[in-house]
């Protein structure tokens, strides 16, 4: 069975760059980045965070208290934007709340309630009273409260490979449709500022104490960030962008290290330009994964300049977002639909001189220009690869 | 909906069902359980440094991989793999919010990416060398029939042999009381297009919309050595397997979806 094109007919995205895709769309035209120093948590280490604001006073309506946390919080401002609840409901009215699969990318989940619980725990070291909810202390808090919050009861999935999940959640999607199991699918990721993952990238000597730069030859690191990112997939649809392939590989390699040479993406890229039967002079913009991270930036920058016509643009969008872990995958894919749509290919902000592993394919400043065909790259820990390709809508 | 694959290879392990070959006697009732649990199984696919500090997670899901594979005649390189576990490392989620509750600047740079749900599937490709896709997924209660679902979906897509591995582990400390799971268990299974395989053992599956979806329960003696661990809803499908003869049984994917699993 072949892969086929699927139609997206709704997303949004919700990140400290911006509230929805208009909102996105001012930011990136503006060069406006929503990245802030750290402030998260009671000892903040030195490095600038990519926050959303606001979250701490917005808990869940209370039919949903059972799911309220940080992460769930997000989850329900992201999809409370751009009309996306609306969307959803017109789809569960059309295909039916059985038909409509929820396929939810995160890396940690809800894992800050279950910090938070640790760092309250009562005298006898039981979780404190308002945070015994099993719920919201396993992986599948988000895929969970998503299928509920918007009235779907069919299959429901939460993927966690890390900084690949919500790339990977379209191509578990595609599969699902394409066996019937499935007439349309909410896709999406949420991943949300904790302890866990500001405390652990600075253990591994990843987080920069300054913005984050990608591609620059001076980077010194990442930025964390939060975000939440939605997509409607249906088979048949009158207009919406479409998703033409994906690709998915592993490194094999390290755990925390990408191929030297990139050999896993390299293969996600390839099978994902198969299943879209494109060639790379097809491709217009590239959402490269561009972490700012030594190693990723280089081995990403080699892949693109090997591979791409020097005419192709190709950036990283960290500096307006931060690197939103299990969230990157949409969010990135959600910049690639605003790309497409608005014919605006969003440089790479912070860079100011490029890596020598860059060619000139790795822009700058921002490019208006007509697009047709835009990638997403995502590559996670644990060598996880996954390759998006999307077409503007025809 | 359909979909048919072929049963390539199965393997299963508990500390007191060591092993499909034990697990299907004790399943059987044509042998009691071992007594003395067994100790955890060693990933002899990791170098020796990596395998006394791996994870119980990586453990007890390479463990599992490796012998359905073995099973299967397959090797594992070839494989894209599906990993599913309800609570993924609960020993290290625990480990990282106690440390980070009270000295958060000390925490393991290994023990935090280990903690990521797809450690055990990032092991598994860098001790097999497996370039072929893995994902890695949980769906709380519903954890292993969303998991093999998605395992059989990929077989039938893609056109090839899929290795499902699911496991779960023992919750620690506080966490247990929001997320209890006791011991390790592990199954895998090797899933391959009908058309491609010469087994004559396969699986149809099909999904149903129902009022609620009573998945079949467990009624054999293993159900009691497995029945703390999180993964236990996938004791039934395995006593289903452990059968020579077609059998049907009920998954359940949501609380209003149910798997029919009929084994043939």
């Amino acid at each position: 069975m072949q892969s086929r094109s699927l139609r997206i007919t709704a997303y949004t995205l919700c990140s400290a760059a911006g509230d929805g895709t208009a909102a996105t769309l001012a930011a990136l035209r503006e060069r406006r980045s929503g990245l802030s120093k750290n402030d998260f948590g009671p000892a903040p280490i030195e490095t600038w965070i990519g926050r959303v604001a606001g979250l701490e006073q917005q808990p869940l309506p209370a039919e949903f208290a059972n799911w309220d946390c940080r992460n769930n919080r997000l989850a329900w401002r992201g999809l409370a934007t751009d009309g996306f609840i609306e969307a959803a409901h017109e789809a569960r009215a059309r295909y039916g709340a059985d038909r409509v699969a929820v396929v939810m990318g995160t890396s940690t989940s809800s894992i800050g309630a279950s910090e938070e619980a640790y760092a309250r725990l009562d005298p006898d070291g039981r979780y404190p009273a308002d945070l015994r909810r099993p719920i919201i202390h396993t992986p599948h808090s988000l895929g969970d409260f998503v299928q509920h919050a918007l009235g779907l009861t069919g299959i429901s999935v939460t993927v966690a490979t890390a900084c690949s999940s919500s790339a990977k959640v379209f191509a578990q999607a595609e599969r699902l449709i394409r066996t019937g199991l499935a007439d349309a699918a909410i896709v999406g990721g949420v991943d949300s500022l904790c302890g866990s993952v500001l405390f652990g990238f600075n253990s591994l000597e990843l987080v920069s104490a300054e913005q984050c730069r990608p591609f620059d030859v001076e980077r010194r690191g990442i930025n964390l960030g939060e975000a939440a990112g939605f997509a409607l997939l249906e088979k048949q649809a009158p207009r919406g962008a479409w998703l033409l392939g994906y690709g998915e590989s592993n490194d094999a390699h390290h755990m925390s290290t990408p191929h030297p040479e990139g050999l896993g993406a390299r293969l996600a890229l390839n099978d994902a330009l198969k299943r879209a039967d494109l060639r790379p002079e097809d491709i217009d913009y590239i959402n490269l994964h561009g972490t700012a991270s030594q190693k990723n930036d280089e081995v990403e920058a080699k892949i693109v300049a090997d591979l791409f016509p020097t005419t192709m643009c190709a950036s990283s969008t960290k500096g307006w977002t931060g690197h939103t872990l299990g969230a990157a995958g949409i969010v990135e894919a959600a910049i690639s639909l605003i790309a497409l749509e608005h014919e605006l290919l969003p440089g790479t902000l912070n860079l100011r001189v490029p890596d020598l592993a860059c060619g000139p394919q790795i822009q700058r400043d921002n490019v208006q220009r007509k697009a047709r065909h835009a990638l997403s790259f995502s590559f996670g820990f644990g060598g996880s690869n996954c390759v998006l390709v999307f077409g503007r809508d025809r | 909906m359909t979909l048919r694959v072929a049963i390539e290879g199965v393997s299963f392990w508990a500390s007191r069902l060591p092993g499909w070959d034990i697990a299907r006697t004790v399943i059987r009732g044509e042998q009691a359980a071992p007594e003395t649990p067994s100790a955890r199984p060693s990933p002899t696919l990791l170098a020796p440094t990596e395998r006394r500090r791996a994870p119980d997670t990586v453990a007890v899901a390479l463990e599992v991989a490796a012998r359905a594979c073995e099973a299967a005649g397959r090797k594992p390189s070839d494989l894209p793999s599906v990993f599913a576990s309800t609570h993924g490392d609960l020993a290290i989620s625990d480990y990282m919010c106690s440390t980070l509750a009270t000295t958060p600047a000390l925490i393991s740079p290994i023990k935090f990416h280990n903690s990521v749900h797809n450690a055990a599937a990032g092991y598994w490709s860098i001790g097999t060398g497996s370039l072929a896709p893995y994902t890695a997924i949980s769906a709380y209660e519903y954890t292993f029939g969303t998991g093999l679902l998605e395992a059989a979906t990929q077989a039938v897509c893609e056109q090839r042999p899929v290795l499902y591995v699911a496991f779960d582990i023992e919750s620690k400390g506080a966490l247990a009381s929001m997320a209890p799971s006791r011991g390790l268990l592990g199954a895998a299974l090797v899933l391959a297009p009908v058309n491609q395989s010469q087994q004559q053992r396969g699986l149809i599956l099909t999904t149903e919309s129902v009022a609620e979806s009573h998945p079949t329960p467990a009624r054999s003696a293993a159900a009691t050595l497995v029945a703390d661990n999180a993964l236990a809803p996938c004791l039934p499908f395995f006593e289903v397997l452990a059968s020579s003869s077609p059998r049907t049984l009920r998954l359940a994917l949501s609380r209003q979806m149910a798997l029919n699993v009929q084994v043939n």
